[in-house]
């Protein structure tokens, strides 16, 4: 994308009847940190990749919980992110008081669509610079939706946001048709899969990534580091004649995450010079 | 939707056109709702054919006492809620529960504001399976429960209630319990009037079946020498 005349504010229109400002905010969210999301039957897991600028500094909060039975996970501008969590949250609360019930994910979701339309059609706004994966479950059972800076919302068996999405996209599109019978375990280490492919190489700890649940019987809620980890350990293989960067290539990952954990302490005949992950 | 009040505002003194008891119950599936035909002006039976039992949403079923003029002011709240919540078109719906609580929320805020809807009001309904009955009062009050009634019922047909409801009654058995209770407060509450409507709300649907009238019987002894054991009664 490069400059324009058409691209100063989002109220005015392209020839080819595009509105600039919009897209650009969604550049935005395409720069930010990864931000994965997948649903089975009863569960929705939200994962992200969760960089600190410096050693000194603490991880950025990319995962809200907005209510026991909905929670949001974000890329883009964390600031936009939080304002509208805070609006989520505030929309939740109120339906609860007045119905003593559960406000339905997909209601949410239209208003919280309905808000980012408003500001494509002000001139003295800007869209958010946020994209909002929504999972949450509700009387219609699990869902996982997407709200994007244009106002548009989508609803999702599986999708990730952000930098490097791409490659957590193709791990997910291979494995997504299983995801509805997934039992809760499974969905989980399918996301971290899912966010070590976003990590590129780089080795998946659970102080660079931040996993959330929400399940039948089981509020929204942040898995601890411990936890995280414990879960790593249970499928990455390390091998002593790899440096300890190099993660294992997904090609091999696929039999083994199949059955489940455990054995994938088998699948020992990975060559050392096979290149990890490229896009 | 809110009006301008005028210069001079008024609250609440009293009701003017009022409905007697509504009594309800949990059966096996779903709620059965009895209530007479009646609104008393007064200590006059003015009204004798007023429908105090209304289906609202899919799911459920509202009966109400007290003032009717306010009855009718609710039953617009409802409608629009009902419209505003049909209009997502998203498979979701509001279930006994969000109405009963939605309910509450309007009569305490009215009750702190002075101002009162002046009716006790029964919601039960059936969603997914769930049966749902509560009870609100013009203060705000409200609780659920297997079997509610409104005004003179809690005296007069609670207590029938609590002796002879069970889980998963027939219809039939239900029916016959309400009649009961509708009975004893035809006799004994001046402002029943004999014509009863019973509705039921199942997974299915709501029904408000048409007005019938109970047999009653006034040859009991006891009515023949009235004053018998109370001397200086007439």
């Amino acid at each position: 994308m490069f400059r324009n005349q058409y691209d100063t504010d989002v109220t005015t229109w392209s020839p080819a009847g595009r509105l600039f400002q919009v897209e650009y905010a969604m550049e935005a969210v395409k720069q930010g940190s990864a931000a994965i999301g997948l649903r089975s039957k009863t569960h929705v897991v939200l994962a992200c990749v969760n960089k600190a600028n410096s050693e000194l500094s603490s991880h950025q909060k990319k995962i809200f919980k907005v209510d026991d039975h909905i929670g949001v996970a974000i890329a883009g501008l964390t600031a936009d992110g939080r304002v509208l969590s805070r609006y989520m949250r505030n929309e939740c609360i109120n339906y609860s008081y007045t119905y003593e019930s559960p406000l339905p994910v997909g209601r949410l979701v239209v208003q919280l669509a309905d808000k980012a339309q408003v500001c494509t059609q002000r001139s003295w706004k800007r869209p958010y610079g946020v994209g909002l994966l929504v999972g949450g479950l509700d009387e219609s059972g699990a869902h996982l939706y997407y709200n994007c800076p244009s106002g548009n919302y989508f609803e999702y068996q599986a999708f990730a946001i952000g930098s490097r999405s791409q490659a957590a996209k193709t791990y997910l599109e291979r494995k997504f048709e299983n995801f509805v019978g997934s039992s809760r375990e499974e969905l989980i280490k399918d996301a971290l899969i899912a966010t070590r492919e976003s990590l590129q190489g780089e080795k998946l700890r659970s102080s660079v990534c931040t996993v959330a649940v929400v399940g039948v019987g089981e509020p929204f809620h942040i898995l601890d580091q411990e936890t995280v980890q414990k879960l790593i350990d249970e499928f990455e293989i390390v091998r002593e004649d790899e440096p300890p960067a190099e993660p294992q290539p997904p090609a091999e990952q696929d039999a083994p995450a199949d059955q489940g954990t455990g054995a994938d302490q088998g699948a020992a005949a990975a060559s050392p010079d096979v290149a990890p992950m490229d896009i | 939707m809110d009006h301008h009040p005028s210069a001079e505002t008024q609250r609440t003194l009293y009701p003017y056109v009022t409905g007697s008891s509504v009594v309800a119950l949990k059966y096996k599936d779903g709620i059965l709702m009895a209530a007479d035909t009646g609104g008393s002006y007064g200590s006059t039976l003015r009204y004798k054919s007023i429908e105090r039992m209304k289906p609202i949403g899919k799911h459920s079923l509202l009966g109400a006492s007290g003032e009717i003029s306010d009855f009718q002011e609710i039953l617009r709240y409802l409608d629009e809620l009902i419209l505003y919540d049909n209009m997502w078109d998203d498979g979701n719906s509001l279930g006994p529960k969000e109405v009963h609580n939605y309910l509450t929320r309007i009569m305490y805020n009215r009750r702190n504001k002075f101002n009162p809807l002046w009716n006790s009001l029964i919601l039960g309904g059936v969603k997914k399976g769930q049966k749902y009955l509560g009870m609100v009062s013009m203060i705000g009050v409200n609780f659920e429960d297997n079997h509610v009634a409104t005004g003179l019922g809690n005296h007069l047909a609670r207590p029938i209630l609590r002796d002879e409801w069970h889980e998963n009654l027939t219809f039939e058995e239900g029916v016959q319990l309400l009649e009961k209770c509708m009975r004893v407060l035809l006799y004994r509450d001046r402002s029943a009037v004999n014509k009863i409507q019973i509705s039921k709300i199942t997974e299915e649907g709501a029904t408000v079946f048409p007005p019938f009238s109970l047999k009653t019987y006034w040859e009991f002894s006891a009515f023949k020498n009235p004053t018998v054991g109370a001397e200086g009664s007439w």
